[in-house]
């Protein structure tokens, strides 16, 4: 049996929107744009880094600059075990000393993804602040975390899956959810 | 992209897919050892131990760095410091430590096939950090590495190792490594130091370094063992020297853009000149610098994440 | 005390006997062999069925005693050999002390009247200490009961003190067996010498290390016209250094291993120190080359040179490793098993060269055949039974053998010793 597609929750034009109002909810709150730096969690938090980085260029006119965070070594939550996890580079060529981080990550689920991309962003330096931005938050928390910028509120059963497609990588924008093969319908 | 591994044991058991696992792996590694704190979680817990029976400081620290790196706690054990000289047999020393309730064992043994003999009773992940004259993969990996930086590609790539190919386990890990990624290796030396059978493993075989050397893109030079030759192999090292080594004269006839490169420790002015060592063109010290980012690979690749299904 | 074998299909050849008979023995010699012999006061053993063989000789052996019980006994490497189907076992005198003089050879075959379940054959050092450097008193020493004499595993080097040696022996019924090898060729060699040595980075041994010695010996058999035996070759160059040598009609015989007519060096690339003697294991053409030569008769004789070391010697790094492994229980079954039933070797010829062929070389006019008067020393075989080699069911004290867990058919059936049943399944 092969995974099926739920629901589609959101297309490109609402996705859109959302990161419209996102991006003019980081500028409202972060006066200095200046000491805003961008880091993106590996794979598609890095597109929505870029989305973020190029609205705020559009509305604003400064460049904000963009990291990458490959958070493989240090995660607690290897959710196959037979899958070997390959390690991706972290590439943040900015100092992160004193600076506002704003991190970036598609789905917030249990928590754990950002607690690891927070270990990692602590070991490359020290922040003045590290502020959250996920395009769903899907709830089900296991750590007592929580995004200071939401593109959707999408509450869903621990067994669905939610997958958010990007045009960067899967041709179009959209937010499914997703039930897995296997599981038996309630 | 799976790596089934169990244990490291050496190049000839890996296919062209593992090996560029291990060099990717290796290249997004490398980037913790350039910061501030040059250390990532993901083997917090993990018990290694560096068990090295032959003299090495290369290889033992560029091992125990990168297990620290990666988190790991390392413990050194040496010939001298083990109940070796008491009499301990390396079976009876091995099953000491599995007690211990290690996770890897490293290890550099004299004896050619000794890091095999250890994996077919003992349940820790095995690494070779070289046996005999056998293998010493992490060093090939590391060689890899650098290559693929300097050249990009391996398809076509002609490279020369020159020196004592018959005690060299450098020179076979090497050749079997370029050999599954598609390179050109020619084998260099005294006929009494680079057997025939090499062919076998695809390599070309020439006697006469200036020919040889035309067009190469990698030039890599091995250590001449004084103590080792007592005048059975080549009559002098002056003679050795005239035909065999390094000078910028040979190096001429590369192709313009090639590199140097040494597994090291480098005998200066025997079988590589000086000037030839500390040219631009030799990537000599980019090598020791790979290979710690190699070796967390292979850590990483063993023993990260959880227990995962091993084929081998 | 009389044992009638009924029915068995008798091979003898020494006779050229291949048929169904009944054999007669009374007391430790053979009493009649022909069809349909009865007598109401013997012990029957229905060999219907089975093959009935002169007693099996193993002409190199090594029993460890004295000096190495830790690894063999008398006891243990004769009831060994009983089980392997062999009823008379020659051992070789790297023992401690060196059987290099009388005493030794009286005290071997003292403990073996005591203890032993088969014939035990002593061989003597050919020089003392087997150092290469002066000749054992021979003739003292075969008076003791010494049936051969070798240096085996101290290569003599010295080519005038063989050369002595051999016209020395001509006063004697004896042999002189060589282990060829050249010393200076295989020093630090712990495998073949050829593309898997250079891969699996092990210390070779170069075919020229035997073929050397070979020559040597040829040469010196046939300047002296006196005969010489040649231990387990294993290349295809001292094949046919030995074909030469006997279409010249040069007094030389030839001897193989059957772990030399069944494995090569490729097998070596776990490092087991179980697939290391001397002479190594060598490449798949000397294998063939081995067999054909048997099955010709330019080798004459199988022999297992059984040589037994505890796990703990073998369980090292495989250069540290000692050279030898252990043969008496399983030859006979690979044999028949890899090579009889396979169509390489045929059974006739593999008896010829496990009984009558070491009887003639180690002159044992007595033994190796089936006819009155010879000694009752019989081998029974099954050629159907299957097993399965288990060292951890070994009679010997050791278990240092490559083949645990093959699985063979065709195996000893009963062993006959002196006119006693010494092994039956």
């Amino acid at each position: 049996m092969e995974d099926k597609v739920k629901a589609k929750i959101m297309d490109s034009r609402k996705i859109k929107r959302s990161f419209h109002r996102m991006t003019h909810e980081i500028i409202e709150r972060n006066r200095d744009l200046n000491n805003l730096v961008i880091v993106g969690v590996r794979t598609r938090g890095v597109f929505i880094a870029h989305r973020i980085q190029g609205l705020i260029q559009e509305f604003e006119g400064i460049e904000i600059p963009v990291g990458v965070l490959d958070i493989t070594l240090y995660r607690d939550d290897f959710s196959d075990p037979t899958e070997q996890h390959i390690v991706k580079k972290t590439e943040i060529d900015f100092s992160i000393d004193k600076r506002d981080v704003l991190l970036v990550d598609d789905v917030l689920f249990t928590g754990r993804t950002i607690r690891a991309a927070m270990d990692s962003l602590i070991d490359l330096g020290r922040p003045k602040s590290i502020q959250l931005l996920v395009f769903i938050d899907r709830g089900h928390r296991e750590l007592p975390i929580r995004a200071d910028y939401v593109g959707k509120f999408l509450p869903t059963s621990r067994r669905e899956r939610v997958k958010l497609q990007m045009k960067e990588i899967d041709n179009k924008d959209e937010v499914l959810i997703i039930e897995p093969a296997g599981t038996k319908q309630e | 992209m799976a790596f089934n591994h169990k244990h490291l044991l050496g190049i000839q058991s890996l296919s062209a897919q593992d090996i560029r696992t291990i060099l990717d792996t290796a290249e997004s590694l490398s980037e913790i050892s350039s910061r501030e704190v040059k250390k990532v979680p993901i083997l917090r817990g993990k018990t290694i131990i560096n068990l090295f029976y032959e003299a090495s400081t290369r290889t033992r620290s560029s091992f125990e760095l990168a297990a620290k790196r990666l988190s790991a706690d390392i413990s050194n054990f040496s010939k001298a410091t083990s109940a070796v000289v008491k009499g301990e047999t390396l079976k009876d020393t091995i099953l000491n430590l599995e007690a211990m309730n290690i996770d890897a064992i490293i290890m550099r043994h004299a004896s050619s096939g000794s890091p095999h003999f250890v994996s077919s009773f003992c349940s820790s992940h095995v690494i070779n950090a070289g046996d005999g004259t056998h293998e010493h993969p992490t060093q090939a990996l590391l060689d890899a590495l650098t290559i693929q930086q300097e050249k990009q590609t391996f398809k076509d790539l002609k490279v020369v190792i020159v020196g004592d190919i018959l005690h060299s386990r450098v020179a076979r890990s090497d050749l079997y490594l370029l050999k599954k990624l598609g390179a050109k290796v020619v084998l260099v030396g005294p006929p009494s130091l680079v057997p025939p059978a090499f062919k076998k493993y695809g390599a070309q075989i020439d006697y006469n370094f200036d020919r040889a050397i035309e067009d190469a893109d990698v030039v890599m030079m091995l250590r001449i063992q004084l103590e080792r030759q007592k005048r059975i192999y080549f009559p002098s090292l002056s003679e050795y020297h005239e035909l065999f080594s390094l000078t910028p004269q040979r190096f001429s006839r590369a192709k313009h853009d090639a590199i140097i490169m040494h597994p090291g420790p480098i005998n200066r002015d025997v079988e590589i000149s000086t000037d030839m060592a500390d040219s631009a063109k030799s990537v000599i010290l980019k090598q020791v610098e790979n290979g710690i980012a190699v070796r967390m690979a292979v850590l990483y690749l063993l023993l990260g994440g959880k227990e995962r299904e091993i084929t081998d | 005390m009389k044992l009638l074998i009924k029915n068995g299909r008798v091979i003898d050849p020494a006779s050229g006997t291949d048929k169904t008979l009944d054999i007669l023995i009374d007391r430790k010699k053979i009493a009649a062999v022909g069809s349909k012999i009865n007598d109401k006061t013997a012990k029957v053993v229905d060999a219907a069925g089975k093959v009935v063989a002169p007693g099996f000789i193993d002409m190199h052996v090594h029993l460890r005693e004295p000096g190495y019980e830790h690894k063999e006994t008398i006891a243990t490497g004769t009831l060994a050999a009983a089980a392997g189907g062999f009823t008379s076992v020659a051992c070789m005198p790297n023992t401690s002390p060196i059987n290099d003089n009388p005493g030794v050879t009286h005290s071997i075959l003292t403990e073996a009247k005591r203890s032993a379940r088969v014939n035990v054959l002593p061989i003597a050092a050919i020089t003392r200490e087997s150092a290469g450097e002066e000749l054992t008193e021979m003739v003292n020493q075969a008076k003791a009961g010494a049936v051969a004499f070798s240096d085996d595993g101290r290569p003599l080097t010295n080519n005038q003190l063989m050369r002595r040696a051999m016209e020395y022996s001509q006063m004697l019924e004896t042999t002189i067996i060589d282990h060829c090898e050249t010393p200076d060729l295989s020093a630090g060699g712990v495998m073949h010498e050829g593309d898997y040595s250079y891969q699996f980075g092990l210390k070779g041994i170069p075919s020229s290390s035997e073929e050397v010695m070979v020559a040597r010996d040829i040469i010196l058999a046939e300047s002296t016209g006196v005969g010489i035996h040649l231990a387990h070759l294993s290349t295809r160059g001292s094949v046919e250094l030995v074909r030469r040598a006997k279409a010249k009609k040069i007094p030389v015989t030839a001897e193989v291993t059957p772990h030399h007519l069944l494995l090569d060096d490729s097998l070596l690339e776990h490092y087991d120190t179980n697939l290391k003697m001397k002479p190594p294991l060598r490449d798949k053409k000397d294998v063939q080359s081995l067999r054909k030569a048997a099955k010709e008769g330019v080798i004459d004789v199988i022999a297992t040179d059984h040589a037994p070391h505890t796990p703990d010697e073998k369980e090292v790094e495989f250069d540290q490793a000692p050279f030898g492994i252990i043969g008496l229980e399983t030859c006979v079954s690979l044999i028949l098993d890899r090579l009889v039933r396979e169509g390489i070797l045929p059974l006739s010829r593999f008896i010829e060269m496990i009984s009558s062929a070491p009887a003639r070389i180690l002159n044992l006019t007595d033994k190796g055949k089936i006819q009155p008067g010879a000694d009752a020393d019989l081998t029974l075989l099954d050629l159907n039974r299957e097993v399965i080699v288990d060292v951890f069911a070994f009679r010997s004290h050791s278990r240092n053998s490559p083949f645990h867990g093959w699985k063979l058919k065709g195996a000893p059936e009963m062993t006959i010793v002196g006119g006693k049943i010494v092994y039956h399944c």
